[in-house]
């Protein structure tokens, strides 16, 4: 299994420049908004667009390195991309659509994604989720060195979502090929991957397992990104902040002149009257909002957000408006800026 | 009571226009009768012009594939400096008016014109040879077909030749697999409007061709020309263009919902009543 590396990377973008040096030899997720060049990476190893600077290599195989005037074209490069929206061909059939890419191996590949059924039919009346598969048995047929995912699941309703990633994720843990996709959603890139980059302005900020990356993300973007709410304010002591309102916030870590610090969700209790327990961190205020999700409730009270059981929101009897508290220990607040 | 008054005075005015756009075709077929027309075919003049213009508009329709289709492909799919002006003097012959556009075949391939000499050292002369036919309508027709196809790949979603080179296409064969088959129906339609345009040229073919009987003289130079000496020959062969160019309009039509239906597959009829 050769690593896919990329060495300082450049492309020129409309708004910055994308910088970026990576090695690819497991599941690798590149998460980041909207516009962040996540794409641009996908398109530079396959060779849809040829990169200012650096170099791209497979293996031993060098792909396009700038200094040595090296770029292989598309159909050179052992890659399989699957497009956003798929990119299938609409007048050719499911079947014809895995031939495109390797002719007499079509049938085996439709087996394996469960879509022979579909052989005969056109891409336009599939469903997302079946469109997925034609499109990953379509890239994979190929045999290629490298997988490259495009927003995987961000072309499937709300319903499917779920349902695709599952499948998607049992797949890749069998696949046994470096893969690399790019999504805006950490929880996505959670699920999927193994090791998470996340990119800003054409810029890798973090890189690292999601576990790592929920533990200690490096700035307020990364600590937002992964779901945290960050507290900013006046440095007020060593790992402590004082918030508009007056409350001061303590994380359990030295960290002089602290401006943001972070806490997760699921790390918050929440009550009626004020807790007298052992979480340093007490912040009072109305409830702005309560979103319930299944059985999970997000409630958010002044700058923080809490996740409770439904359980609990009805027998502490929130509702919005109401007054309440949000309590978290300094050990899981971590200094972010 | 006024919205119905506009209503009807709107109705009124539609009419007299479409009554207006098909007289004259009605009249073509009523002031002939299938024997009459029958009868013209055993006139030389109207066999000469058939057999004139069917040749110098298949071979001028198949150079115009053959030139045209890279060229509309080429601007389509590449994005360079200029490349608007290209595409203005690609559509230029489209608004000239055909005299001017005879003038200028003269002036570039006449005998005096600017490749003249070097195609005198070849041993060739143009002006007033049934290739010099060919010349003008592929001239004024092939910007016609250009536009739609250059509009037909650009219609193409840019990722499907792009998956193509990703599963292992070269450029060859994308173009063959993916952008010609997803293009086809503007290619079609394209094609169709070129070959009506040459079939009605007239200016820049009398100027630069002539028209003589049995080597230049195409239907539409023959039915002026016929026009004082037989209005029977004339009528017929008004009669076999509009029916030609009624075939033409609906594979147009034909053509370019088969473009526009999403999954591309089929032509559709229905298309035809609804896109009218």
């Amino acid at each position: 299994m050769a690593t896919i590396t990329l060495e300082h990377v450049t492309v020129p973008l409309r708004a910055f420049e994308l910088e970026l040096s990576l090695a690819v030899g497991s599941t690798v997720a590149l998460v980041g908004p909207s516009g962040a060049g996540k794409s641009t990476v996908l398109n530079a190893i396959a060779g849809l667009l040829r990169p200012s600077g650096g170099s791209i290599r497979c293996g031993e195989e060098m792909w396009f390195d700038a200094a040595g005037g090296v770029f292989l074209p598309p159909e050179r490069r052992s890659v399989g991309l699957v497009f956003q929206d798929y990119a299938l061909f609409p007048h050719l059939t499911v079947r014809e659509n895995v031939e495109y890419a390797r002719r007499h191996a079509a049938d085996e590949y439709l087996e394996r994604f469960g879509i022979g059924h579909l052989r005969e039919a056109r891409p336009y009346g599939l469903s997302g989720g079946e469109r997925q598969r034609v499109a990953l048995a379509r890239a994979l047929a190929r045999d290629p060195a490298i997988l490259l995912l495009d927003e995987p699941l961000a072309a499937l309703d709300a319903h499917t979502r779920v349902e695709v990633r599952t499948e998607l994720q049992q797949l890749l843990g069998g696949l046994g090929i470096p893969t690399l996709l790019v999504t805006h959603d950490f929880e996505d890139a959670a699920a999927l991957a193994t090791e998470v980059g996340v990119i800003v302005d054409g810029r890798l900020r973090q890189y690292g397992s999601p576990a790592d990356l929920v533990a200690r993300p490096a700035d307020p973007f990364v600590a937002s990104f992964t779901g945290a709410n960050v507290l900013r304010g006046t440095p007020s002591g060593p790992g402590s902040v004082r918030l508009e309102d007056g409350t001061v916030i303590t994380a359990a870590e030295e960290g002089e002149g602290a401006a943001a610090l972070a806490v997760y969700p699921w790390d918050i209790t929440v009550s009626t009257h004020p807790p007298d327990d052992s979480a340093m961190n007490v912040v009072a205020g109305t409830i702005t909002a309560i979103t319930e999700l299944g059985n999970r409730a997000r409630v958010t009270i002044g700058p923080v957000s809490a996740e409770i059981t439904a359980e609990s929101l009805r027998r502490l009897g929130l509702v919005t408006g109401g007054h309440a508290y949000a309590a978290f220990k300094a050990t899981g607040t971590r200094v972010v800026a | 009571m006024r919205g119905r008054l506009g209503g009807g005075l709107f109705v009124v005015l539609a009419a007299v226009a479409i009554v207006f756009l098909v007289l004259p075709i009605v009249g073509i077929f009523v002031d002939t009768t299938p024997g009459r027309v029958l009868a013209q075919l055993s006139n030389p003049v109207v066999d000469d012009a058939f057999v004139v213009t069917v040749k110098t508009s298949l071979v001028a329709q198949a150079l115009i594939l053959l030139f045209g289709t890279p060229t509309a492909y080429l601007l389509a799919t590449r994005r360079f400096t200029g490349r608007s002006l290209v595409v203005t003097l690609v559509e230029l012959p489209l608004v000239l008016p055909p005299a001017v556009a005879g003038i200028g075949l003269l002036a570039a391939l006449g005998q005096e014109g600017l490749l003249g000499s070097s195609l005198h050292a070849l041993g060739v002369s143009l002006p007033f040879t049934q290739s010099a036919v060919v010349v003008a309508v592929a001239y004024v027709a092939s910007p016609l077909y250009i536009r739609q196809a250059l509009a037909a790949f650009e219609a193409v979603d840019p990722r499907l030749p792009a998956a193509s080179r990703t599963l292992g296409a070269g450029p060859t064969r994308t173009f063959f697999r993916v952008m010609l088959p997803l293009a086809r129906g503007g290619l079609i339609a394209g094609l169709a409007l070129s070959f009506a345009r040459g079939l009605g040229e007239f200016g820049a073919t009398i100027m630069f061709a002539g028209s003589l009987q049995h080597v230049t003289q195409t239907l539409s130079l023959a039915i002026y020309y016929e026009f004082d000496q037989s209005f029977d020959a004339t009528l017929a062969m008004s009669g076999v263009l509009v029916v030609v160019s009624a075939l033409l309009l609906l594979t147009l039509r034909l053509a370019l919902s088969w473009q526009r239906s999403p999954s591309n597959t089929s032509p559709s009829l229905f298309g035809l009543s609804s896109s009218s």
